[in-house]
């Protein structure tokens, strides 16, 4: 298939980063026009809050990405997996404080960790189990509407277990910055909370983890061998089944984090779920098949749609939020409907 | 022995052009048509309000999708969001020009559906598959926040809200407060027969079966001569004409009103297109059956479980109710992936040999 794409002479950019520099182009005069018109901390805080928020829609999008790499799964229970992790994290940090009398603090939270990383493996162990292993083979239809099903699983499970009251994140407790420091730049002042900056940083450390992960170890090159094609993955002995317990497994814990990080940004509570249903736009907009275009569309997504809202939300009525991101990924792709990074489509009769 | 077509010929065009060439499946409809009409006399008004009424108005919506999506090959997640437009419009058209018969004003509000609809499937002529299903996200909740933003849809009523007023016909209400069940329920039936009707011809004939084509493959259909923009932009403006109707319907014959944006969410549009999925793509039947299962399957949870002694709250309830639909949804996927109307196929084959196995 590589030879018959490789056949025409290479433009000298890739068309994947053409397309982001051109709509890069676009945004960059309009921001500039913006700059001219407006305050520049403001622009500065929109950028700051549309790049957090670009970070935690890619950790979303990576999740996902994972797992329809590696089995062909969309897997529309993504967004609940963050809610849920989240969920047991701070559920079981509640129950081990007050039914059974620990002292709360660090050691009991870390404790909260591994209860809440132990569940996720117990899920993708019984997802796939239960789920994948009878369901393999079927429509792409087929797998997204079970993986529907497993989202209202989770929810009802979520608030059967745990109550359906929002919950606060033991973001002090975990030994995350709280508190916000004010910087003086261009004439005015920029507001940039601690806990941000920790998750920028965790996340960059999380996905250089994962790509080492992936490019490095025994069973990212397995996991990579089954994203490439699952019969030769077969037939060099790679067991698929324990590969997709490990992936679910994998995307379970990115989950986690991306739970901590938003639970700690807002409430922990299913209201969530919004937010991992636009994870799906920038899923689209990166590409089903491609970590880095999970990052790039993340970034692309958080930036222009708070952008959007920002500047331009008030000529609408507010609340454009709900489907700039959507109309930010469309317009991408009626350029790439493959994605920015997605696998090229080659069809044939 | 009970279903067998055996000595019954075709002997002209108008017998093989019949929606049902077999006498059994004519007798069956018959039956069911009787007993869908003196049904609402032998019920409690309960089960009328919570089961067939609703079922009636999402019928119609899940044929829509379902052409959609079992025979044109498209997934949509807008189709609340379509069912929204025939709503309002047909709440606009009704408070503008009342002395026009509601009837007709719920027919003609599937046409602004279908303009949405036909907008909003531009990009499948591009986007295939599940980036299509996600692009759709972006029709579904454009509409949502337009149904909250624009008050001019709900004729600036402070609450956000639409509330059906009082139409006759033949001097009895039908729609409002004060018209009666039975009444609303032998429209709606007469709604979903004549749109069953219209659909049941639409996919057997030249249409449909450009749609099948596309849907197979649609380049393989390009070749042979389908032009691939007319079927995919008539899929999308019949769907959403269908999906417009459902949602005039279930607003003024079901709900009575609706709050602004919440009715119209994206769980229902997951709902929808479950019941396509669980009825099966690509069949009128299955789409009853579908329909039925999840307008069914909450009521008879929820009021059911207490019946035979298992003890649930209120609140529970809610929860262990979306538990058994998840774990429901992934058994049947698993046991029936071509749906409840591949058992029905089943069944009649068994009818067709009965009394030997095959």
């Amino acid at each position: 298939m590589s030879a018959v794409t490789s056949s025409a002479p290479k433009p000298l950019l890739s068309p994947a980063v053409m397309a982001t520099l051109k709509v890069l182009g676009v945004f960059g005069a309009i921001a500039l026009a913006i700059v001219l018109l407006d305050l520049p901390d403001l622009l500065v805080q929109t950028l700051w809050e549309g790049l957090v928020a670009g970070v935690l829609y890619a950790l979303i999008a990576l999740g996902f990405v994972l797992i329809f790499k590696a089995s062909g799964v969309f897997n529309f229970a993504q967004g609940i997996m963050v809610v849920f992790s989240a969920l047991t994290l701070v559920g079981s940090y509640e129950i081990m404080t007050q039914r059974m009398g620990l002292p709360p603090g660090t050691v009991v939270a870390i404790l909260a960790v591994i209860v809440a990383v132990a569940t996720m493996f117990v899920l993708a162990w019984l997802v796939e189990r239960i789920v994948l292993r009878p369901l393999v083979n079927q429509n792409d239809i087929i797998m997204l509407m079970a993986t529907v099903g497993l989202t209202y699983f989770l929810i009802g499970f979520g608030e059967y277990v745990f109550g359906g009251n929002p919950k606060v994140m033991i973001t002090s407790q975990l030994g995350l910055p709280v508190g916000s420091t004010q910087f003086n730049i261009l004439g005015g002042r920029v507001n940039i909370q601690h806990l941000d900056v920790a998750a920028a940083v965790i996340a960059s450390v999380m996905i250089a983890g994962l790509a080492f992960f992936f490019q490095y170890t025994r069973i990212g090159r397995a996991l990579r061998a089954v994203a490439d094609s699952h019969k030769a993955a077969l037939s060099v002995g790679i067991s698929l089944n324990q590969i997709w317990v490990i992936v679910w497994f994998t995307a379970g814990v990115v989950a986690l984090v991306t739970g901590i990080m938003w639970g700690a940004r807002s409430d922990v509570s299913f209201a969530l779920e919004i937010i991992a249903l636009k994870a799906l736009s920038v899923l689209i907009l990166g590409g089903f098949t491609s970590v880095p275009g999970a990052i790039v569309g993340g970034l692309i997504i958080g930036i222009g749609e708070k952008m959007g809202e920002g500047y331009w939300g008030p000529l609408f009525g507010g609340g454009i939020e709900t489907w700039l991101a959507y109309v930010i990924a469309l317009g991408f792709l009626l350029f790439r409907p493959q994605g920015l990074f997605g696998e090229k489509i080659i069809e044939r009769i | 022995m009970f279903y067998r077509e055996t000595g019954q010929f075709k002997t002209n065009y108008a017998d093989d052009m019949a929606i049902f060439p077999i006498r059994q499946d004519r007798i069956g409809i018959a039956i069911i048509i009787a007993i869908a009409l003196i049904l609402p006399f032998m019920v409690s008004d309960f089960v009328l309000k919570t089961i067939l009424l609703p079922f009636l108005a999402l019928s119609v919506a899940v044929i829509g999708l379902n052409i959609l999506t079992g025979y044109t090959g498209l997934i949509s997640l807008g189709s609340a969001g379509f069912m929204g437009v025939g709503a309002y419009a047909c709440y606009k058209l009704t408070t503008l020009f009342p002395e026009v018969n509601i009837i007709i004003w719920i027919f003609a509000s599937g046409f602004f559906a279908a303009a949405v609809g036909v907008f909003f499937g531009l990009p499948s002529l591009r986007i295939k598959g599940l980036y299509l299903a996600v692009a759709t996200l972006a029709a579904q909740f454009f509409l949502q926040w337009a149904f909250v933003r624009i008050p001019w849809l709900f004729n600036y009523n402070p609450s956000g809200a639409i509330e059906v007023p009082l139409r006759t016909l033949f001097g009895m209400p039908i729609t409002g407060p004060t018209a009666e069940l039975e009444v609303k329920y032998l429209i709606c039936l007469g709604f979903v027969i004549g749109m069953t009707w219209l659909a049941s011809n639409l996919v057997h004939g030249r249409i449909g079966r450009s749609w099948m084509a596309v849907r197979d493959m649609d380049i393989a259909a390009e070749l042979m001569g389908i032009k691939l923009l007319n079927a995919k932009l008539m899929a999308f403006a019949v769907s959403s004409f269908f999906c417009g109707v459902s949602g005039a319907l279930f607003v003024f014959l079901y709900l009575g009103g609706a709050e602004a944006g919440t009715e119209f969410a994206i769980r229902l549009s997951f709902l929808i297109l479950f019941a396509v999925i669980i009825g099966g793509t690509g069949s009128m039947i299955g789409s009853f059956f579908g329909t039925a299962f999840i307008v069914a399957l909450p009521t008879i949870l929820k009021f059911g479980a207490p019946a035979i002694g298992i003890a649930i709250t209120g609140a529970t309830a809610e929860k262990i109710v979306l538990m058994i639909i998840g774990a429901l949804t992934i058994y049947l996927l698993i046991v029936e992936p071509h749906g409840l109307a591949r058992l029905w196929q089943i069944m009649k084959q068994k009818l067709r040999v009965w009394p030997f196995p095959y």
